[in-house]
């Protein structure tokens, strides 16, 4: 006879029982993550209801959502990583908006090849991170102060490559950023008698691609798991044998070539390099993996939540777009809104936890 | 319940094929002439430690005796300076560089503040490091599978092997710990405090998992400061005392009393009968208490006590590290919000919710731990010493520059502290004179009440004399004074009555009259238990 | 020698006095008249007027970031948008009449400093009540302020016409010095005063230094932190007030647009630790001179403004790494020193 270990029993039968046995399977993580996926089927149904005039019921309009947001979705997932460790990394806007001034100046001042120039913001991606990465695992200094003089390092050398804007005039990178992957059998008729048929770009594919390698990684690799160890306790992770510096200068490496893989999806979403491009990416990179979960604290956090948290900005994009009347900084109100909302949320679970110990 | 003698009626075959033959009563593990000192200190002096296979071996001293440096040297937390480690399953001696290593080794530490991640999954905190894997993917299935197979052989199978740590209670994640050491076939188990923050049921179940584990070979040293338990669990006792070894002796040979003697130092003799110095007989338990205590209880470190304090008294806290001491002295101020009972100051009720309430009764505290909880280390000396009473006045009523340089320069020269500058920063003044700094800072509240927690450690002999006779003025001018040290005889000399503690429990009081040596070791120990078991 | 280098070294205003030292040197090499005074219709003009002028809402804004710091060893990112939020409800306050303000302009500079202090409490809040982390709190307004500031001016640029509202942000007439110069100085001293006359400058080191010895003491540690980022967002709204006043206008996306970085990189060349304790004003604020002449010079050798924050982030993460403790164990470590174990026996 087994220890019952204050195991609460619901009254009600059959239905009551199986109800517990759904809440012992889930972990209060899942009910984050499970919150957070209603809340975009929530906040997109809605869409679909109030604008059904204006289109927002059409594929096209769920499709957008990955579009336009391929380069948030690689960068979100990048910072996911980063703050499961307990750190966090400000400087990915800026890195996005220099990688875009780099490749827009690679290409058409410098006759670079595109995939040439595109390894080449790969590989400084790579060495970024890796000096952010040893300062901050090796000479343990605060990510948000260095990552914050990185922001501030990438934002002015943007400007030192170039301070007007460049356009991209590359055949293969516009070939690669116009080509377009229909899905036909999602294909609806308009009112005057066009097929229209839903499509996405490449960059969506590679987004999605990025994200399911890193969430095999997080789940199924001692990487990723030490990842979550030295989130959840420095000290235990110490303790039982894993190589703390090493496992978050890897994880920042692995984010700065995110950041500019982000800053080259981005860029074959634009088309050009300008300066203030990307200013203010970091925040909305934040805020997907805060509401998808991620907790600030480190030890907590899941790419799938990141995935939908991107989501719900998009809807939330689309709503302002969508509606027309009000201006697009909106848009960033609500997210900082939502944001500070799941912040307070998240501290105040904190305190409840460390009171019932 | 003496130790060693429980049977588990219940005992699963996956454990025993945990083991594989280790010898029994053979030597596992040998520490010899083992030295190891630190800048201005000898931590460990030709210490000699041997543990047995299947036994659990209690390694007990008091503050600075070395039992925290000896562990460590053995599990490479600190470098092997002088000695030779051996254990029964290497040819070679054993340095250990690293904790890690050391469990590679076949040496693990289960700590009192558990050192597992929270956020992770019990089963992965068994196995984080060393996961299973399938076609170079980690394999889930087999994490959770393995972990449930140990869990269910320490009689934990109600356990979610899926759930994170955090969802369960200290004990139970002293346990997941205790499977991850098993898991790596660990030779060697030292439990490092491991009862602090268990409830009595609790620490059963883990002298339960102990002895299991020791029916299979495992050598076990248990570090704890609570006599009860020792007795209870343990086969062993090594007792050190300042950096040497006073002792190896079978548990069933040795008194509680002489335990309690060797660990202090001290002679114990039945028979004589050594008084302390008649004095002026003076009884201040007269009239109405200063402070009076009822029932007042802090969870998990002291338990619910009743203690009356007289003005122009000076009581003493006898009692081995870890009985409770500055744990029931850190209640009354505050410092550890009570969580039962009342406080009457002056026959008034009063409720502390921190330190300033009670600063504003007029108590003081100098708390044990000078460095982490007095020294403010960039402030000056002047300041060091004056903050408390300004804190006391409050915000808004500064002290002026020459009331701060007054008070700092009496206090100085009553203490005797050595300062070229009272304006230089605290930290430049050596370990000894900086503590006597915090003495004046609390001495200059001029409190009613005033807790000293081991003031006269790290001073100079000279200066020890000066503090007690001080204490002395202080209770004849009418301050009301609780004295707390390690040395009796200290005690002996300054106090006029003695509150005993063991186990984190006040269990007597000893007058003036009874204050003895041998009356306050036999109060600790609780002699009367020896004669009670078979 | 070696003791009274160590001495100098250790002295709490080294730092900036050396950094401003540097940089007041290399531009005098660049620019011959750097130092030249002129007196223009009762004004006076020169680099180093400029200098000062400009370094005002930097130093206000280090004022309140040294103290938010020493208290709490974190650091407020919230400066720039609070600012902002504050130059917002100013404008759409006073409003852009060329006549007359639509209330008095007293009253309109107070709601703004109301608004920032506001800002400030809430952050307090959330540091010294609910313990989050002082930057993962302060990322709040940090995100959220300039969104608020764009609602209050409904997403447009506020203009406010009256000719008297710039005095503020140039010149008292009659008077050679630019107003935010004394506004800044008056800050400094009234802040100085008020840590020195009562005991709230050393219980703000205290709690710094070491938070359960001041527990232990009386201290309420919780009220001083709430009380340092209060007096932060105050100082972010009177430097918003400033800056406002120069532009004669509200900007919500441009006021004080990364200032915070500057701010901090304020403190920590003013020879305060970022980890808290100590603290000296007089350093910060020589430390945001040093910068407004390290921009200066950066502008002489035809830097441009975009490209400026390289510099700075170089700086930045030179300090901290000379501040960091590996670092240092690092260097002892190849000087032969054998690394002190700081552990006592037990």
């Amino acid at each position: 006879m087994d220890i019952q270990f204050a195991r609460k029993t619901s009254s009600k039968g059959k239905g009551g029982i199986m109800i517990n046995r759904i809440k012992e399977k889930i972990d209060e993580k899942t009910y984050l993550l499970i919150i957070t996926i209603l809340m975009f089927i929530v906040m997109y149904g809605a869409g679909m209801i109030i604008f059904a005039d204006k289109g927002f019921a059409k594929p096209q309009m769920f499709l957008n959502l990955f579009v336009n947001n391929a380069g948030l979705i690689v960068t979100a997932v990048g910072m996911t990583m980063v703050m499961i460790t307990g750190g966090i990394d400000i400087s990915v806007g800026s890195v996005i908006g220099l990688t875009c001034m780099m490749l827009a100046y690679m290409m058409e001042f410098m006759n670079v090849p595109a995939f040439l120039a595109i390894l080449i913001v790969l590989v400084f991606g790579i060495l970024f991170g890796s000096v952010q990465g040893f300062l901050i695992a090796y000479l343990k200094e605060q990510p948000f102060i260095v990552t914050l003089a990185g922001m501030f390092f990438c934002r002015g050398l943007t400007a030192v490559i170039s301070s007007d804007m460049i356009n991209i005039s590359n055949a293969t990178f516009l070939k690669i950023a116009q080509a377009k992957i229909y899905f036909p059998f999602l294909s609806t008729v308009n009112k005057k008698g066009k097929v229209i048929t839903p499509f996405i770009y490449p960059s969506v594919v590679i987004a999605l691609i990025v994200l399911v390698v890193i969430y095999l990684v997080l789940k199924y690799t001692k990487f990723g798991r030490a990842i979550y160890a030295v989130g959840g306790n420095q000290q235990s992770a110490l303790l039982m044998g894993l190589n703390v510096r090493s496992t978050k200068m890897k994880t920042y490496v692995l984010n700065g070539f995110l950041a500019s893989l982000g800053g080259v999806l981005f860029a074959l979403n634009t088309c050009a390099g300008f300066v203030e491009q990307g200013r203010g990416f970091e925040m909305e990179a934040i805020a997907s993996a805060v509401i998808g979960g991620t907790l600030l604290t480190g030890g907590v956090g899941n790419v799938i939540g990141s995935l939908f948290g991107v989501l719900i900005k998009g809807t939330i994009e689309s709503f302002i777009t969508t509606q027309g009347t009000l201006s697009s900084w909106w848009t960033r109100i609500v997210i900082s809104l939502l944001l500070a909302f799941f912040i307070v949320l998240q501290s105040i679970f904190a305190s409840i936890k460390s009171k019932n110990r | 319940m003496a130790g060693g003698k429980d049977h588990l009626p219940f005992f699963s075959n996956e454990f025993e094929n945990h083991f594989g033959n280790l010898n029994m009563s053979n030597e596992l593990l040998t520490m010899r002439h083992i030295s190891k000192s630190f800048p201005g200190v000898v931590a460990l002096n030709n210490v000699d430690f041997t543990l047995r296979s299947g036994e659990i071996h209690a390694l007990m001293g008091e503050n600075g005796a070395g039992k925290s440096t000896l562990i460590k040297v053995l599990t490479g937390v600190e470098e092997l300076e002088e000695g030779e480690i051996r254990v029964s399953w290497l040819d070679h001696p054993l340095i250990n560089h690293s904790p890690q290593e050391a469990q590679l080794n076949g040496i693990s530490t289960v700590y009192q503040e558990v050192n597992l991640c929270p956020n992770l999954s019990v089963a992965e905190n068994i196995f984080i490091g060393r996961e299973p894997k399938k076609r170079g993917m980690i394999d889930w299935k087999a994490m959770n599978d393995n972990s449930r197979k140990i869990l269910r052989s320490l009689n934990l199978s109600q356990v979610d092997v899926t759930k994170s740590l955090e969802h369960y209670s200290i004990a139970i994640q002293q346990m997941v710990a205790i499977a991850r050491a098993i898991d790596i076939e660990s030779k060697i188990l030292i439990f490092d405090e491991p009862t602090s923050s268990l409830e009595e049921q609790e620490t059963e179940k883990l002298f339960q998992i102990m002895n299991q584990l020791k029916e299979k070979g495992v050598g076990i040293i248990f570090i704890t400061h609570f006599l009860e338990q020792v007795y209870e669990v343990s086969d062993r006792i090594t007792v050190l005392r300042n950096g040497e070894l006073v002792g190896e002796s079978l548990t069933k040979d040795l008194p509680r009393v002489q335990l309690v003697a060797k660990m202090l130092g001290k002679e114990f003799n039945d028979l004589a009968a050594i008084k302390k110095e008649t004095k002026e007989k003076v009884n201040h338990t007269k009239g109405v208490p200063l402070i009076d205590a009822r029932n007042l209880g802090h969870r998990g470190t002291i338990k619910p006590f009743s203690l009356q304090i007289y003005p122009g008294e000076v009581v003493g806290l006898a009692g081995l590290l870890g009985s409770g001491r500055s744990e029931l002295a850190r209640t009354i101020y505050g410092a550890d919000k009570p969580d039962s009972g009342e406080l009457f100051v002056n026959t008034k009720k009063v409720k502390i919710n921190a330190p300033i309430d009670a600063m504003k009764e007029r108590m003081g505290y100098l708390p044990e731990d000078r460095k982490e909880e007095g020294v403010i280390s960039d402030l000056s000396v002047k300041e060091n010493i004056f903050i408390a009473l300004q804190a006391r006045k409050g915000m808004l009523k500064p002290l002026s520059n020459k009331e701060q340089t007054q008070l700092a320069e009496k206090y100085i020269k009553l203490l005797n502290i050595k300062v070229a500058n009272i304006d230089s920063p605290i930290k430049q003044l050596s370990g000894g004179n900086q503590q006597k700094v915090i003495l004046a800072r609390w001495l200059s509240t001029q409190p009613d009440f005033l807790i000293l927690d081991e003031p006269t450690r790290g001073i100079d002999v000279g200066t020890k004399t000066e503090i007690q006779k001080l204490v002395l003025n202080l209770a004849e001018e009418g301050m009301a004074i609780m004295f707390i040290s390690s040395e009796i005889d200290e005690m002996i000399r300054t106090v006029s009555r003695m509150i005993v503690l063991r186990d984190r429990e006040k269990v007597g009081e000893l007058s003036e009259e009874e204050m003895t040596q041998d009356h306050i070791m036999a109060a600790i120990a609780g002699g009367e238990r020896d004669e009670e078991d078979a | 020698m070696k003791k009274t280098l160590k001495k100098i070294t250790g002295f709490q205003l080294f730092l900036p006095i050396v950094a401003l030292i540097l940089v007041l040197l290399f531009n005098m090499i660049k620019t011959p008249d750097f130092f030249k005074i002129t007196v223009l219709n009762g004004t006076l003009y020169g680099f180093m007027i400029d200098i000062i002028n400009r370094a005002s809402e930097l130093a206000i804004l280090a004022i309140g970031m040294t103290l938010v710091v020493a208290s709490s060893a974190g650091t407020d990112i919230s400066v720039g948008a609070v600012s902002a939020v504050t130059a917002a409800i100013i404008c759409y306050s006073l409003g852009p009449d060329q006549q007359n303000y639509q209330m008095p302009y007293l009253v309109g500079i107070l709601l703004g400093l109301l608004g920032g202090v506001l800002c400030g409490m809430w952050n307090g809040l959330l540091v010294a009540k609910m313990r989050i982390q002082p930057m993962v709190a302060t990322l709040i307004l940090f995100t959220a302020g300039r969104g608020i500031s764009q609602l209050i001016c409904a997403g447009q640029i506020i203009h406010v016409e009256k000719e008297s509202y710039r005095i503020l942000g140039s010149f008292i007439p009659k008077v050679p010095l630019p107003t935010p110069v004394f506004v800044a100085a008056a800050l400094a001293l009234v802040t100085w005063l008020v840590l020195k006359k009562t005991a709230l400058g050393m219980y703000i080191q205290a709690i710094g230094i070491n938070r359960r010895a001041g527990r232990l003491i009386g201290i309420n540690s919780q009220l001083i932190i709430f009380m340092t980022y209060a007096y932060c967002g105050l100082c972010s709204g009177i430097a918003g007030a400033i800056m406002s006043s120069r532009i004669a206008a509200c900007d919500a996306n441009n006021i004080g647009l990364n200032i915070e970085l500057d701010a901090i990189l304020a403190v920590a060349l003013g020879g305060n630790s970022l980890g808290g304790g100590k603290f000296s004003l007089l350093g910060s604020i020589i430390g945001a001179i040093t910068i407004q002449a390290l921009t200066t010079s950066l502008y002489a050798m035809h830097v441009t403004a975009d490209q400026l924050p390289i510099y700075k982030a170089i700086v930045v993460v030179i300090i901290v790494t000379l501040q960091s403790a590996e670092f240092r164990k690092w260097i002892s470590s190849l000087q032969g020193k054998r690394p002190v174990k700081a552990k006592v026996a037990s």
